[in-house]
């Protein structure tokens, strides 16, 4: 006995709280997820945070280089290049959210019914997954953006954001199909059934949260995803319209005519896209890490 | 192999018809009216509206258009482009040329990168070699190809007054000018691209590193340097096979914003013009041959594995 005593007093670790744990293990994931924090701030916040108006015209500055009065210089019009950058990280996350929330979402159910479901239900919504990821992002974002024009709701495009969440929704459900299959086989399911719960019971109360870890971290992944499907549409003019600010949208136009008198036009929204990109795909991959490592983005 | 080279090829039918059958009647869906789009407003009777949507087989039931295109693609012959009515096939054919390129050599690039560097990576595993690559291959994630290529184009314009000429030089025609051309889009395309072969080389080299027969050869005295090369390199090579040969499919028809930058005439420009102009025989022929391309490129990669690994042609 008097052997096992100095065992008995050996001090368990205090249990942290999970952020201050994915904090100490992802050092990585935790440095992107404060800048995605700060920049929502200033998204936020823009109005209070901007020195200038975004619509602003101002003749008299126009195309001026970076300076003390414009840390990033003027567009063509004259407005304040950071100023609508950061407005553009108002439509980058708005649409980025919105949209991968909508596509993730959609993807989910359709993983969870279809591996719950199984047989015949699982081979047509399968085949259609596949005709859908036959397309490459950016074409069936396009294609969906012709069909459906704009429909404009309280400043938000929702037909950009449908165009943009659709690709999304056979790569997020291939990915919880799979973890769903898993959860079918597990015996709450057979005993949930056995109580005579409905389909729709089973599938919400029972199924849907247990694919959460995978739901969460295609959610983080498309966000990024998002942020580059709405720069692109946007540049391409069939997204967000002037004079809206929109990072895709600014290096579009009139930022490609003055690539030499004005570099900056091009430099700091690209640079923005970027760093956006690459916060969500730190804090996505290391969420991946921290809660299913198997998981293939 | 030859049960199920047959049984997988007869699989892509259904997927190859139901791509046609979304393209054709969600394209239908589109708002405007592509006639009125081409008489672009101008003052005409009814009488000739009516008649140019019978010679387009506008006036039809959308169900008896759908089995009419179909049947004259399948012998293809894509039908006419609603905007400058010469054949699509043609349209395609012209810029084809471009775009095949451009996707070559960007995966050439690619690969050339992605899989010393993934292999150094993964040998080096948290040692900063391994970090900068991984810094390498996550900010080529980040970076949009097509602000990457406006990035070079200052670059060149800054140090060699270099603009994106407005003509496309064919290689046959002059090799050096096509090559100068069509090397910036695919380093702008290509570093995004072997930044996910990369990542994908890299992991997949450490699965197979904790597989029982790197073990094995390790513990009978084989080199290092030949488990990697022989045993290690061999088996996984297949998934980032998978990857370089989906990406090189979405880059036939996914360039679109890359081209715009550098003002090629290719594909994805193409797609972009019919989109705008609302022509639809261009579009349903453009969609339907990325997809195409897509299904023939995964059929390609199952019978590559079924070629590299036998588990796979006996299930």
């Amino acid at each position: 006995m008097s052997a096992l005593a100095p065992a008995l007093t050996y001090a368990v670790p205090a249990r942290r709280h999970p952020v201050v744990q994915f904090i100490l293990h992802q050092p990585l994931g935790a440095g992107g997820l404060v800048f995605i924090v700060i920049m929502a701030l200033a998204a936020i916040f823009a109005p209070w945070v901007t020195p200038y108006d975004p619509l602003t015209v101002d003749y008299g500055s126009m195309l001026a280089a970076p300076s003390w009065q414009h840390w990033m210089g003027t567009d063509s019009f004259g407005r304040d290049m950071l100023t609508r950058v950061i407005y553009g990280a108002r439509t980058a996350l708005a649409v980025g959210f919105l949209a991968s929330f909508v596509g993730s979402t959609a993807g989910a159910i359709i993983g969870v019914v279809s591996a719950y479901f199984g047989g015949k239900i699982d081979m047509i919504i399968q085949g259609f997954m596949d005709i859908l990821l036959s397309f490459p992002i950016i074409v069936l974002a396009l294609t969906v953006v012709a069909m459906l024009g704009q429909n404009i709701v309280f400043g938000v495009d929702i037909n950009l954001i449908i165009a943009i969440s659709i690709p999304m929704v056979p790569r997020v459900g291939r990915v919880v199909r799979a973890s769903a299959l898993a959860i079918r086989e597990l015996p709450y399911i057979d005993a949930a059934r056995a109580a005579g719960f409905t389909n729709t019971r089973i599938i919400f109360r029972h199924m849907v949260p247990n694919v959460v870890a995978p739901y969460l971290i295609m959610l983080t992944a498309y966000v990024a995803q998002a942020i580059l499907s709405e720069a692109s549409l946007s540049f391409l003019g069939l997204g967000v319209t002037e004079p809206t600010a929109s990072w895709g949208l600014m290096l579009s136009g009139a930022a490609a005519d003055f690539y030499q008198q004005a570099p900056w036009m091009i430099i700091f929204p690209g640079l923005a896209i970027s760093l956006a990109v690459f916060a969500f795909n730190l804090f996505g991959d290391s969420l991946r890490d921290w809660l299913d490592p198997k998981i293939k983005i | 192999m030859l049960r199920y080279l047959i049984h997988r090829a007869l699989l892509m039918i259904p997927t190859l018809l139901g791509v046609a059958i979304l393209v054709f009647f969600m394209l239908r869906l589109m708002p405007g009216d592509p006639v009125q789009m081409m008489l672009d407003g101008a003052n005409v009777s009814k009488e000739v509206v009516e008649a140019e949507r019978a010679r387009l087989g506008l006036d039809q039931p959308i169900y008896l258009q759908f089995i009419k295109w179909l049947g004259s693609a399948l012998t293809g012959d894509f039908g006419y482009s609603i905007w400058t009515g010469k054949p699509v096939l043609h349209e395609i054919a012209i810029r084809l040329e471009l775009s095949l390129e451009v996707a070559v050599l960007a995966t050439m690039l690619a690969v050339a990168l992605a899989l010393p560097l993934g292999t150094l990576s993964a040998i080096f595993k948290d040692t900063w070699i391994d970090h900068t690559i991984r810094v390498f291959s996550i900010a080529g994630l980040a970076v949009p190809s097509f602000w990457l290529g406006m990035i070079i184009i200052l670059g060149l314009l800054t140090m060699f007054s270099w603009i994106p000429p407005l003509t496309f030089t064919p290689f046959m025609q002059d090799p050096k000018a096509n090559l100068l051309q069509l090397i910036w889009p695919a380093l702008a395309v290509g570093y995004r691209y072997s930044a996910v072969s990369t990542r994908m080389m890299r992991s997949s080299i450490l699965e197979v590193l904790q597989e029982d027969y790197i073990r094995t050869a390790r513990a009978k005295g084989v080199y290092e340097r030949l488990v990697i090369s022989r045993h290690a390199l061999r088996n996984a090579l297949l998934p980032v096979i998978t990857v370089i040969g989906l990406e090189f499919a979405f880059l036939i028809g996914g360039l679109v914003v890359t081209e715009q930058v550098f003002n090629l005439n290719g594909i994805g420009k193409l797609f972009v013009q019919a989109i705008a102009r609302g022509d639809y025989t261009l579009l349903q022929a453009l969609v339907l041959l990325v997809s195409v391309v897509f299904v023939l490129v995964n059929f390609v990669i199952d019978m590559l594995y079924a070629v590299f690994d036998p588990r796979i042609r006996y299930r």
